[in-house]
């Protein structure tokens, strides 16, 4: 099915999870913001949040450093 | 008679008035006495629109003649708007202390600031510290800091580690906050809590600022609902690629007009100027 990622098309298989998506993109969930249809999902829920065809994410990826 | 300003402040004096005979009468005893930005003797006679600046060495301003003082620097209005603000810096390291030191300078009413950290060596290659605070936890050798520039703006100076279980007590008056972290993980624990409590409230985060790669790829962007990323994105700290006071002090000052930005009702992700405000 298809997401939108950061304002790009992005295919993921059917029932993916925010956990799955992340994985997918080879991000550490530790270091992201999940936003989808502009609510945050909590980290202790991306293994259960299912996608849904059309989901708008931002997934804000932090790097170390300040 | 004839207008001139006194410290910024309008006057209205006899025409042919000297520097002297207005000192005695408003500042007496003030030994700096500077005219239209130059260094002026007591007998030089002012003319209409002259902008007489007396100081009295030792002396702080009080807090009306300071504010006149920070209006006169600011475009008309943008004053008003910032003096009312609260603002919540998360971290006072290379991000943070730079920050508060620019809102501080800005005029900003309220600063609320976190950190365990103590001021070390190390920091003084961009941390806004001195030498003379080594050992000092930062929040409380920052509100020093920040004293010194203007006594009047209110420091609230919080000593603890932020946790999920205490950003929303620490930060729950603020109007917008900044992320001035240094670890990744700690950002987005920050960034996730602060934006599921107060979904409303601007957050202004860093990432992506180590080393000395090009200026220009240190960009504003608005990620979502209601986040703005300062930094490049990806240069990550590390060995090889430390923290450098003009690169982290280029995200900094990012955050601080992001800031300045949100409280004008401007986007700070913008690229161009507007053109001028007027109000």
């Amino acid at each position: 099915m298809k997401v939108i990622v950061n304002g790009v098309a992005t295919i993921t298989s059917a029932n993916s999870t925010v956990q799955d998506l992340l994985l997918q993109l080879r991000l550490d969930s530790q270091q992201v913001v999940v936003e989808r249809n502009r609510d945050i999902i909590p980290r202790q829920d991306f293994a259960v949040a299912r996608l849904a065809s059309g989901d708008v994410l931002e997934i804000v990826h932090f790097v170390g450093g300040g | 008679m004839m207008k001139i300003t006194v410290n910024e402040r309008n006057y209205e004096a006899a025409a042919g008035s000297t520097v002297g005979s207005i000192r005695d009468r408003i500042k007496p005893g003030a030994e700096v006495l500077v005219v239209n930005g130059f260094p002026a003797d007591e007998d030089q006679t002012l003319v209409d629109g002259d902008h007489l600046v007396l100081i009295r060495r030792g002396e702080t301003p009080d807090a009306e003649e300071l504010d006149s003082l920070l209006t006169a620097r600011h475009t008309p209005g943008v004053h008003a708007r910032v003096k009312r603000s609260s603002i919540g810096i998360a971290g006072v390291g290379g991000l943070g202390s730079s920050v508060a030191v620019a809102l501080a300078r800005t005029g900003v009413g309220r600063l609320v600031i976190a950190d365990f950290d103590l001021v070390e060596p190390t920091n003084l290659n961009r941390q806004q510290y001195y030498l003379d605070q080594l050992g000092l936890p930062k929040v409380y050798a920052l509100r020093d800091t920040l004293a010194r520039i203007n006594p009047h703006l209110h420091v609230t100076a919080c000593h603890l580690r932020l946790t999920p279980g205490n950003v929303a007590e620490i930060f729950g008056a603020i109007d917008i906050l900044v992320e001035a972290f240094d670890r990744a993980d700690q950002k987005a624990m920050l960034v996730e809590t602060f934006a599921t409590y107060f979904p409303d409230k601007p957050i202004v985060a860093g990432s992506g600022m180590a080393g000395h790669a090009p200026s220009n790829s240190i960009r504003t962007s608005r990620r979502g609902r209601n986040i703005f990323l300062c930094g490049d994105g990806c240069t990550e700290a590390a060995p090889g690629i430390g923290l450098m006071a003009p690169r982290v002090g280029i995200a900094a000052h990012h955050q601080a007009n992001a800031v300045l930005r949100l409280l004008l009702d401007e986007d700070p992700a913008a690229n161009f100027h507007e053109g001028i405000d007027t109000l």
